[in-house]
């Protein structure tokens, strides 16, 4: 049996960011107040606390801030998986995510690599990980 | 003037309503809590204490830092109060009680809740859940391992310094009756041969969790001058939370116990050169090289190279982790972090049997939680 991998539990304000993943929209909350792009999605802006906050499409580029190889999953639908990258994404428009470097082996990632944004399918949701941005 | 001193400067309420729909626990706090600060006629920077319910549905742990983290606050004072009813009231002294010890200034103290016609399938459904775990990123050891990343990509710290490090801690805690690694010696070999978790960290860099307890009692420094013991003055303390996920830490290469070590110190008129024993949290190898830099024991970067210099036996230069540190006496989930204060106490009343630090008067204590995010720093005293 293939345990399922946990997918995400969107609430209805984060849902745009999710549909945005299902149309391979990276789509972010931008607030005008402090001219500043806010991830995760909250109810309000976490540096200026304005509520006044626009979905926007971002540019899908970023990039690595640290990663790691994962050799022992701390969830077990991801043994299959090993060894894989999770990396700290530095968005061009400010906020880091945490994310998936694919499309290269481990050892090719780096601290301050360029990445792009690559869409990946992952038990009926859409998942934005992130590419080398040589290789995109 | 009051005992208290203290005074309650902004308030907000939501309207009552009988059920919400697709409302978080986050989000209704995030609202409320703006409300409050606005009447203070504050701004949101101004708020450094955060005093919170436990019944925040998206959180079952760690949920000041998590409201921290939604709300960009990073609070030098924050608690979970769990009194029921009471909850509020409750609040509202602990909140003067810390402005007065000099902990924060201004604290926002709040309560919210959903009323969903179904409950949600997940009772977490918390950032976390939501934005890493289905990066295949769940646990602790992601987040640390980020944390070693970056320091040696930065500063070209070493698995064999940190290595070291544990194997020294391995052999402190050979000499303590109650560690769990205590018949286990490992050399630095061993340690850099164990298999990867998430690389660049190995099994034994990364604690065990085991089971166990811990508790100390506090009273006045004038009644415990009249008990059993030799009394073990807290001379210092210090709080800061940042961030609650990985993502959200402020900073890789330095983390919340600088600040919270630097009120600690403040407070107690010492430095971290005067410490006898430095009794810091170890979840991690590379959380001690970390620590010893934000402690201001060396340059930031050096903490590799200062950890391999020193001798961290109770004979040593520098005693650290003199029972072994969490990862070799054991991490009793909550309790292993209350062990570095209960070896520090047992020090500073030079009852350390078979490995005592000679005439041992001051001791810094860490503790730090989640990833790199709470943080709290002790000086402890023994009265001369």
């Amino acid at each position: 049996m293939t345990l399922s991998k946990p997918g995400p539990q969107a609430s209805p304000l984060s849902q745009p960011f999710w549909d945005g993943c299902r149309e391979r929209r990276l789509r972010l909350q931008y607030c005008p107040d402090s001219d500043r792009w806010v991830f995760y999605p909250r109810a309000l802006d976490p540096h200026s606390w304005s509520t006044n906050l626009q979905w926007r499409d971002a540019s899908g580029r970023g990039t690595v801030a640290s990663f790691i190889v994962v050799h022992k999953p701390g969830h077990p639908a991801f043994q299959d998986e090993v060894p894989y990258v999770v990396a700290l994404i530095d968005l061009e428009e400010g906020p880091r995510m945490l994310s998936n470097v694919v499309g290269c082996a481990p050892d090719q990632v780096r601290i301050g690599q360029p990445v792009r944004v690559h869409w990946v399918e992952q038990g009926g949701e859409v998942l934005p990980k992130f590419i080398p941005e040589e290789t995109a | 003037m009051s005992h208290w001193d203290c005074a309650i400067a902004g308030i907000a309420e939501l309207t009552p309503t009988r059920r919400t729909e697709g409302e978080t626990t986050l989000g209704m706090i995030a609202r409320v809590s703006a409300e409050a600060v606005a009447d203070a006629g504050l701004e949101p920077a101004a708020i450094d204490g955060l005093l919170v319910g436990p019944q925040v549905g998206e959180t079952p742990q760690h949920v000041p830092a998590t409201v921290s983290e939604y709300l960009g606050l990073r609070p030098t004072m924050s608690n979970v109060v769990d009194l029921g009813g009471a909850s509020g009231a409750g609040m509202a002294w602990r909140a003067a009680a810390a402005i007065n010890a000099g902990m924060c200034e201004a604290v926002l103290c709040v309560l919210a809740n959903t009323r969903e016609a179904t409950p949600p399938r997940s009772p977490n459904r918390n950032p976390i859940r939501e934005f890493d775990v289905p990066f295949g990123a769940s646990g602790a050891n992601a987040a640390y391992a980020m944390i070693a990343q970056a320091h040696m990509h930065h500063y070209g710290t070493t698995s064999e310094q940190l290595a070291t490090a544990v194997a020294a801690q391995r052999r402190n805690a050979a000499r303590h009756p109650q560690a769990i690694f205590r018949d286990a010696p490992i050399t630095v070999d061993e340690v850099l041969n164990s298999p990867w978790v998430a690389e660049p960290l190995r099994l034994l860099e990364v604690v065990m969790p085991c089971a166990g307890g811990a508790a100390f009692v506090v009273t006045s420094a004038r009644r415990a001058r009249t008990l059993r013991q030799p009394p073990v003055l807290l001379a210092g303390a210090g709080e800061k939370v940042t961030h609650r996920a990985i993502s959200g830490a402020p900073d890789l290469l330095s983390g919340p116990l600088k600040p919270a070590m630097a009120r600690a110190f403040q407070q107690a008129g010492v430095d971290a050169g005067q410490m006898d024993l430095l009794s810091l949290y170890d979840c991690y190898s590379i959380m001690l090289a970390v620590t010893v830099e934000d402690a201001g024991l060396c340059p930031p970067g050096q903490g590799g190279p200062w950890l391999a210099a020193h001798d961290l036996s109770a004979e040593g230069d520098q005693p650290l982790n003199t029972h072994g540190g969490q990862l070799s006496f054991g991490q009793a989930d909550l309790a292993g972090g209350m062990s570095h204060i209960i070896e520090a106490v047992r020090q500073l009343r030079h009852q350390a049997e078979g490995r005592q630090i000679a005439n041992a008067r001051h001791a810094l204590i860490t503790g730090n939680g989640a990833t790199m995010s709470e943080a709290t720093a002790l000086v402890l005293r023994r009265e001369q």
